[in-house]
């Protein structure tokens, strides 16, 4: 069998060399120790030496090409021995300049998601030649440091604070640090939290155009979002991916909650006049207190039934949507719901929300009704476990004792957290919504 | 409990284990007769003999060699380096013998060494004799590196570094070697590798020290405290192994960090203890970590210029203040 | 040529015919394994630097065999020769050179830092005369441990210009410690000649720290044999150190990346010409200890035992990569 004679491993860096000249021509008798050919390194100059006898029976590689380490360069052979035609001029797969220090960082590279996730995880007990170079990790080409100072409109919150704000869904924006330059500071949010601290100015959340510039940097073309987008679309996609959302809807028959309203404000000043919602607010008070688990929050730890009910009312601006919670709606009247609703749809309009509440919303309504809206299916507004969508009450056929009779009909959806509940709960939670509602004396209660 | 200077307690504890293992020996500059430059061997020689107390010629990397060597049989040399400045002389014996012999025989050989040496400025003794170099030791991976703050601390871990398997980098900052401290008599009593000491507990930021610098910390926290200010000073004892879960659960309280130290700021441990802090606690930090370093310059010898050059409890205090 | 090389001489007769067969065996297993480590280099399988022993084999044999069981060792970088003439495992020496689990320190140390405590092999040691000074360390810690030990500490020419030679020479002579320094003078330290690094003879370096120096003819088995055995028996009597500067020849490069620019071809014939192997060979056919045949046996048998441990190596797996941080650290023992 023909020996291969191969480009030489000369150095611990040599990863390929040059055929500078042959000391032996097809034929010749080479003994072992005998040397055959010189090979220029990027080093030097460097004699091959044969490591096995036999007769010179074919040259791979001419003088002056240069081929990787490991590539055949010659054949050997017995003197009577026939050699095959064209040997591989590829070097084998595995070959020693493969494994060479010059394509460690470009390995490194190439494995470097693999690689980094087994040796998180537990290493493998035989690992290929390639996996021994997982210590080396590619260079890091200078980065910029982000968010450069002198950025005006950044708004510098320490990391603690940061991730409080962010669990707690606090939006950072109105909140004034009281740290060096400013920055919002764990006690800062602490304080936002419980509700004491002051926010800052009548907030420019509703105009976006003095919205300063914390947006993202647009693609071609695009828009920046304002803030306030960038919330939306941050909670909602977080909802949608996180909250597995089943639906329930059905009508709900107006026409007694109408004619109560109507008595309610008959005499009613502006201030204590009672709106729609404020009726489907006080209803769902009182459902939520009978139906807790619409009223919790899911964690991977488990389920925390909130004490509290307060109730976030969505509430349509320019720019966007906001959803302030009525406080304590658990034992307020319907008169106090009212003047509370329409004092939070004024500060949300004037910006002067107070940070409590922002976060501490535990069930929402979102109501279309003033736009003609028939169904309104909502998004959970996380970590809630429930939202309920009101469409506009409207004057429409219902059959009422096989007759068909014209009602004030209005159609409510719950979008509910499938794993908080299950449909059966969702359905007897909604069916105590309408009875409340079609029976509208309770409300007054 | 007895009050001893750190440097008797230091003695005490040669004693101590050299009284319980016959197979520890001093070697070192000037240790014997002259009772050692800081004076922790004074009388060692007399009581244990020219064998066991052994007075050296000036060659660092030789007689570092030599413990390293008769480690390696079976022995428990200690090797004193007067100090850490002329530790650089033994570098290449420490860095590619002593920290490495163990790993490249892949556990065949043992380096069970104490080397001591006395470091840091002040002195003033200018730039060649001020070096502060615990974070350029604690760089390389198989050592043990030390720096107490206190007598107690000096006893304790000297103690436990003759009962390591390993080589210890033993260093003691000179300013503090007359300090005084009450000190456990138990000839059992040791202070266990890596474990951070929380010498006054606060709630609004974590000054982090080692050695001489401890006591810069300390005497910040005191002051602080006329602010309304409450510092936990945290002094980590030994810099390898490493006790980052006391620092970083203290960081987690107070969500800042100001590290002291000697060392130069550029490269110096400081960096290392900021990079841990920023990777195992960023999201309870208030402020960037700070650091009040040593100044990057050689040591000058100018009263004035060498006060200025090291850290201060006053720039420990302006830290603090920067970041609330 | 600056150096006198004599053939093997009239007093042979001390070791008898069977240890001089056992000198002659492994003067081959030196050569061989190392033409065949060189081979494997050059297929990539043994990687890193690679210092080829060749030509200076009767500087090992000599020296090793001088030495008594419950000796040490530490060498310098160019150290399978002194591993195999100290009995260390020639397939497990292959195996740490193709970096394997079973090589003797697992794939840790590679070609410059072979270990073997089992065998009192201390190492070797990659930086120039590192090691001067822990064999002064075993040697005080046999002294004080009352124990009739000593430490073998070869190192090349290139060690006698660092501070280290220097320092270790002064406190072994000092502490009258149980020290042989075995200089193995190959003329070149890389490619600087010898002759233009120092400015003196090394005896005359050793003999000022006041112990015995002597310099001998490294290319002869016998004479290294006979000088070191000289050297224990001093050592032994608590005489203290024993210098012996060996003359001696590397037919290879200083590592495979030499291109050997600083010498020439000829210089290599000519001591090729007194190669120490031949010249045990023919030292023995000459008194009828060895025939042609029982040549070729010595060259089957080593041949077999480097092919062997070729396989051995090739058949040892890589360590599992969660040995990367095991032994960073000594833990306690039981004594």
């Amino acid at each position: 069998m023909a020996t291969e004679v191969t480009m030489p491993q000369m150095g611990a860096d040599m990863t390929e060399g040059t055929l500078v000249k042959w000391l032996k021509a097809v034929g010749d008798q080479v003994d072992r120790g005998e040397v055959i050919a010189e090979i220029e390194t990027d080093k030097a100059t460097v004699e091959l030496e044969a490591f096995e006898s036999g007769v010179l029976k074919k040259l791979v590689v001419q003088e002056g090409e240069t081929v990787p380490v490991g590539q055949v360069i010659a054949l050997l052979g017995a003197a009577d021995e026939q050699v095959d035609a064209e040997p591989e001029r590829q070097p084998p797969a595995e070959t020693p300049a493969r494994r060479g220090h010059g394509d460690a960082s470009a390995s490194a590279r190439q494995n470097a998601a693999t690689t980094t996730a087994q040796r998180e995880q537990a290493p493998p007990a035989a690992p290929e030649t390639e996996q021994m170079h997982v210590n080396i990790t590619p260079g890091q080409a200078g980065g910029s440091p982000d968010g450069m100072p002198g950025d005006e409109g950044r708004v510098r919150v320490s990391p603690v604070a940061r991730r409080i704000a962010m669990d707690a869904g606090l939006d950072l924006s109105r909140l004034k640090g009281t740290g060096p330059d400013g920055r919002i500071l764990r006690k800062d949010v602490e304080a936002a939290i419980s509700g004491k601290l002051p926010v800052t100015e009548p907030q420019p959340a509703a105009r976006p155009a003095a919205e300063p510039a914390r947006a993202t940097v647009p693609a071609t073309g695009a828009q920046p979002l304002s803030r306030m987008r960038q919330a939306i679309a941050r909670r909602m996609s977080q909802s949608k991916q996180t909250a597995p959302h089943y639906y329930l809807t059905l009508d709900i028959d107006m026409t007694a909650a109408m004619a109560f309203r109507g008595q309610l404000n008959a005499s009613a000043s502006e201030e204590q006049r009672v709106s729609v919602n404020d009726l489907i607010v006080k209803a769902c008070a009182l459902a939520l207190e009978r139906h807790p688990k619409f009223n919790a929050e899911f964690s991977d730890a488990g389920l925390t039934m909130h004490e509290e009910i307060n109730i976030d009312i969505g509430i349509a601006l320019d720019e966007g949507l906001i959803a302030p919670a009525i406080l304590g709606c658990k034992g307020k009247t319907l008169g106090q719901i009212a003047r509370e609703s329409k004092d939070l749809v004024a500060r949300a309009k004037s910006g002067a929300l107070r940070a409590e509440e922002y976060s501490a919303g535990t069930f929402t309504i979102t109501n279309l009704g003033a736009y003609g809206v028939e169904t309104l299916i909502g998004i959970i507004n996380p970590p809630q476990a429930a939202i309920l969508g009101v469409g506009s009450v409207m004057p429409r056929p219902a059959a009422r004792e096989g007759q068909v009779v014209v009602r004030d009909l209005m159609k409510v959806a719950l979008s509910a957290d499938h794993r908080v509940t299950d449909g059966a709960e969702g359905a007897r939670f909604i069916k105590e919504i309408q009875g409340l509602l079609e029976n509208p004396v309770s409300l007054a209660l | 409990m007895t009050e001893l200077r750190m440097r008797d307690a230091l003695r005490e504890a040669l004693r101590e284990e050299m009284i319980r293992d016959s197979r520890i020996f001093l070697l070192g500059e000037d240790i014997g007769a002259y009772g050692g430059s800081y004076a922790v061997t004074k009388g060692l020689l007399e009581e244990f003999g020219e064998e066991r107390v052994k007075d050296t010629p000036i060659a660092e990397s030789g007689i570092v060699g030599v413990g390293i060597g008769a480690a390696m049989a079976g022995l428990r040399p200690m090797v004193e380096l007067m100090t850490i400045n002329f530790s650089f002389l033994a570098l290449e014996q420490i860095v590619n013998s002593a920290a490495k012999l163990h790993y490249m025989s892949n556990g065949q050989i043992r380096v069970p060494l104490v080397i001591r040496m006395a470091s840091g400025g002040g002195s003033p003794l200018a730039a060649t004799h001020s070096h502060s170099l615990e974070g350029l030791y604690a760089h390389f991976p198989g050592l043990n590196v030390v720096c107490p703050s206190n007598a107690a601390d000096a006893k304790g871990l000297l103690k436990r570094a003759f009962r390591d398997e390993n080589t210890t980098i033993f260093i003691e900052h000179t300013a503090i070697y007359g300090v005084k401290g009450e000190v456990p008599d138990d000839p059992d009593f040791v202070v266990e590798f890596g474990k951070a000491n929380i010498l006054r507990a606060g709630s609004d930021v974590t000054i982090v020290g080692y050695s001489g610098s401890v006591h810069q910390a300390l005497r910040a926290a005191t002051l602080l405290e006329q602010d309304g200010i409450e510092a936990e000073v945290i002094d980590l004892r030994t810099l390898r192994p490493l006790d980052m879960g006391t620092v970083i659960a203290s960081v987690k309280k107070t969500n800042r960090a100001v590290i002291v130290e000697d060392d130069w700021k550029f490269g110096g441990f400081g960096g290392e203890l900021s990079a841990q802090i920023m990777e195992q606690a960023f999201d309870w930090l208030d402020a960037p970590v700070a650091r009040v370093s040593g100044k990057d310059v050689p040591m000058p010898y100018n009263r004035n210029l060498e006060f200025a050059a090291l850290p201060s409890e006053e720039d420990v205090v302006e830290a603090v203040l920067a970041m609330m | 040529m600056t150096q006198q090389i004599s053939l093997p001489g009239s007093a042979m007769d001390d070791p008898g015919s069977e240890q001089l067969g056992l000198f002659l065996y492994q003067m081959q297993l030196l050569r061989r394994f190392e033409e065949k480590t060189g081979e494997m280099y050059t297929k990539g399988k043994i990687r890193g630097f690679l210092h080829l022993y060749t030509g200076q084999e009767a500087c090992a044999v000599g020296a090793l065999n001088a030495l008594r069981e419950q000796d040490q060792i530490v060498t310098h970088y160019r150290d399978h020769g002194h591993a195999l003439a100290r009995g260390v495992d020639a397939n497990r020496i292959m195996a740490e050179l193709f970096g394997r689990v079973d090589g003797l320190s697992g794939g840790r140390g590679g070609s410059m830092h072979l270990y073997d405590v089992s065998k009192g092999f201390l190492g070797g040691y990659a930086i120039v005369a590192a090691h001067l000074p822990l064999a002064v360390g075993l040697g005080l810690a046999a002294r004080m441990q009352k124990e009739d030990r000593l430490a073998l500490c070869i190192f090349g020419d290139g060690s006698v210009g660092e501070g280290e030679f220097h320092e270790a020479l002064n406190l072994a002579a000092l502490w009258d410690t149980p020290v042989i320094f075995f200089c193995e003078n190959n003329l070149y330290g890389m490619g600087v000649r010898f002759a233009e690094s120092l400015s003196t003879q090394i005896p005359k370096l050793a003999a000022a720290y006041n112990m015995p120096a002597v310099s001998i003819n490294g290319m002869d088995v016998l004479e290294v044999y006979r000088e070191t055995r000289k050297a224990v028996e001093h050592c032994s009597a608590g005489n203290g150190p024993y210098f012996i500067e060996a003359m001696t020849y590397r037919y290879r490069g200083h590592s495979m990346a030499d291109p050997e620019l600083y010498r020439l071809k000829d210089e290599i014939e000519q001591y090729r010409k007194r190669d120490a192997i031949e010249a045990l060979k023919q030292h023995m056919m000459e008194r009828g200890m060895l025939d042609q045949a029982g040549w070729e046996d010595v060259v089957r048998r080593v041949d077999k035992a480097v092919d062997d441990a070729v396989a051995f190596a090739d058949a040892s797996p890589e360590p599992g990569l969660d040995t990367l941080y095991g032994n960073l650290m000594a833990e306690p023992t039981d004594d």
